[in-house]
């Protein structure tokens, strides 16, 4: 920390016990005017995110807790990770809560940037999936599952009026030139696919010799793939027409266009769907850390994931029997299959190697 | 009155001159620098990079793969000017002999062609293309085609998205120059014998050189920096050094990387017009 920090921090402390010496005689009222002066600022993603979280679920916890929240758009990619970090010298917090992709939370769990949770102010922490939980190696918790979504594999159901069972469905000869996926090897998570469904789990991509030889193997896929889509909209709309009749593709989006009368159709092949996720991580520059908890545990209880599942259309990250959600409410979004859970660790660590011989895979 | 007397001309034209300058030295030649900078800095994956200085992200240029995509993306580019040059000389100089009131709809036409983004553009191109939607059921309709048939993505999709996002503006660098050539040296060699296509190759095009050479350039330039067109047009072997940049940038958030990318970019791309510019201003002293 830098003396300027230091000193801000000083300035801020000087100013808050001053404050308190004036408020302890009017005790609670006060604390909770304070709370309503100075929002808690939480950070989504901005566009769809921050405006399903705008209309459906902030204002019920504002409405439940008191606690007021002022959403902050982040931009995508690591641009809000370099934001929070840059801050955070400078002893700022532009959100105090964030939701943040897996591999940009592992950096910044690496850079000691989120503050360490307070496991007895959320109780409601037992009712996720342990996959949900993060922790700092020393045990200390560093954030926790917000939002989750499954990619699976969608058919048109004119093209294919038989539903594929298996990720092998790409490797079929029969597929040639018909085919959408992903574009990159850490959103699309087809090594992890590959691995899963060819040799026997993840395992195989811990080496370099290993990602290769499941680079080898979805190599065979290229003469299959008409199309490597970095823009989403670009597939659904080729999967809709079925000009591009199959590929990988978010779950829920794909039901809501079925749902639309699109013949298309989301399977969660026998080897599993994946399931990626968004955590909730504090800035450790945050001076909200009581009400940012009051919030993470909120996110955590079986009503508040039910409303998000409804609401936003992401997967639940509490354990399927707590949810109140019907079998079909809870379908829209999810699956009870064993999901693939995406190696986010072989990126962090060598993510520009996985890149390189990726992009030589695709375009050689 | 009395001040501007007191100030020589030269003194005012020069401080007029430093607008321009400095702007241009704030908005360009700054981020330019920053860009230059962070192209040695040192890629750290939790933190985007730290200063320092390293030529380890210019080696990466040397790997067969960033090679390889460089020279393709010259490759396209210099073929995407060179066709969009070949369509727009005929298509200027007909225009500029043409009625006043076609000039000005074919030039609002073209520039309006401007105004549409690369996404709209790619999009556009990918769903005229298209098996479900696109030409052939129209070929098909009209017996041309047995069947509807996809044309993209790949390599002539590409063509055309670039070429429809060029093209405008290798016309409108053309237009003004053919506009102005005086009818009367066409007249001339016809009147001496020549075809009315001899007379536009021999007398024609050698008066356009210089705005051929200029509009090659624009629309050179122009293509390199195109990145979306090929993501969505082209198939994975036609990805140019442009999208990997964007690759760099966006998802892997190695700046270093994608900046050296895009200065070596720079560098080839300054060299292979300074060598088109020696070859158009030749034929102009010829």
């Amino acid at each position: 920390m830098s003396a300027r920090t230091r000193g801000l921090r000083r300035r801020d402390l000087l100013k808050a016990g001053s404050a308190l010496a004036v408020a302890a005689p009017l005790g609670a009222p006060m604390i909770r005017r304070a709370r309503a002066a100075a929002p808690l600022k939480v950070g989504v993603y901005g566009g769809y995110f921050k405006d399903a979280f705008d209309e459906h679920v902030f204002p019920v916890f504002t409405r439940e807790t008191g606690i007021a929240v002022q959403s902050v758009a982040e931009p995508t990619g690591e641009a809000w990770l370099v934001q929070l970090q840059n801050a955070a010298r400078a002893g700022q917090a532009p959100a105090d809560v964030s939701m943040m992709a897996q591999i940009p939370r592992m950096k910044g769990e690496r850079a000691g940037l989120w503050a360490p949770l307070d496991e007895s102010a959320l109780p409601n922490l037992a009712n996720l999936y342990p996959h949900f939980v993060y922790r700092y190696e020393d045990g200390r918790l560093s954030g926790i599952g917000a939002v989750s979504w499954y990619i699976t594999l969608v058919t048109n159901t004119e093209v294919y009026p038989e539903e594929p069972e298996s990720w092998a469905a790409f490797w079929d000869p029969a597929n040639r030139d018909r085919i959408g996926l992903l574009a990159l090897p850490s959103n699309s998570f087809l090594l992890e696919i590959t691995a899963t469904t060819f040799f026997g789990g993840k395992d195989i991509l811990e080496t370099r010799e290993g990602r290769l030889e499941v680079m080898r193997k979805l190599a065979e896929v290229k003469p299959n793939v008409r199309l490597w889509y970095r823009d989403e909209g670009q597939f659904q709309q080729a999967l809709q027409a079925g000009e591009i009749p199959m590929g990988q593709y978010y779950h829920d989006v794909t039901m809501i266009a079925a749902a639309d009368g699109f013949p298309v159709r989301s399977t969660f092949p026998k080897e599993g769907g994946v399931l990626d996720s968004g955590a909730w991580v504090v800035s450790k520059a945050s001076r909200m850390l009581e009400e940012a908890q009051a919030f993470i545990d909120w996110t955590c209880r079986p009503e508040a994931q039910a409303l998000i599942a409804r609401k936003v259309g992401t997967a639940p990250t509490v354990r399927r029997p707590l949810l109140d959600l019907t079998d079909e409410e809870f379908a829209l979004v999810s699956s009870e299959k064993t999901p693939i859970i995406p190696a986010y660790a072989i990126y962090m660590e060598d993510g520009d190697w996985i890149t390189e011989r990726w992009n030589e895979m695709i375009i050689g | 009155m009395k001040a501007d007397r007191s100030a020589p001309p030269g003194h005012i034209q020069r401080l007029l001159l430093l607008y321009p300058g400095v702007l241009l030295a704030a908005l360009f030649g700054l981020p330019f620098l920053i860009m230059l900078a962070v192209s040695v800095f040192r890629r750290q994956v939790e933190a985007f990079y730290e200063p320092a200085f390293t030529l380890a992200n210019y080696a990466k240029l040397l790997e067969p793969l960033y090679l390889e995509r460089l020279l393709f993306s010259l490759w396209i580019a210099a073929l995407v000017a060179t066709v969009s040059i070949l369509v727009a000389v005929p298509f200027a100089w007909l225009l500029a002999r043409s009625a006043h009131r076609t000039q000005s709809l074919w030039l609002v036409a073209l520039l309006a062609v401007l105004s549409l983004s690369e996404v709209i553009v790619g999009f556009a191109w990918s769903l005229l293309l298209s098996r479900t939607a696109g030409l052939s059921n129209l070929l098909v309709w009209l017996g041309l085609l047995d069947q509807p048939r996809a044309w993209t993505p790949g390599f002539g999709a590409m063509l055309a998205g670039y070429l429809y996002l060029v093209l405008p503006y290798a016309v409108l660098t053309l237009y003004p120059a053919a506009s102005r050539v005086d009818p009367e040296l066409a007249e001339a060699a016809r009147t001496l014998g020549a075809s009315e296509l001899r007379a536009f190759l021999t007398v024609v095009v050698p008066v356009l050189r210089p705005a051929m050479t200029a509009g090659w350039i624009l629309s050179f330039v122009f293509t390199l920096g195109v990145y979306l067109i090929p993501q969505i047009l082209g198939r994975p072997q036609h990805w140019t050094l442009s999208v990997l940049i964007t690759d760099q940038a966006v998802y892997q958030s190695n700046l270093p990387l994608a900046a050296a990318l895009a200065a070596v970019l720079l560098a080839a791309s300054l060299l292979l017009i300074a060598l088109a510019g020696r070859a158009g201003g030749s034929g102009r002293r010829a």
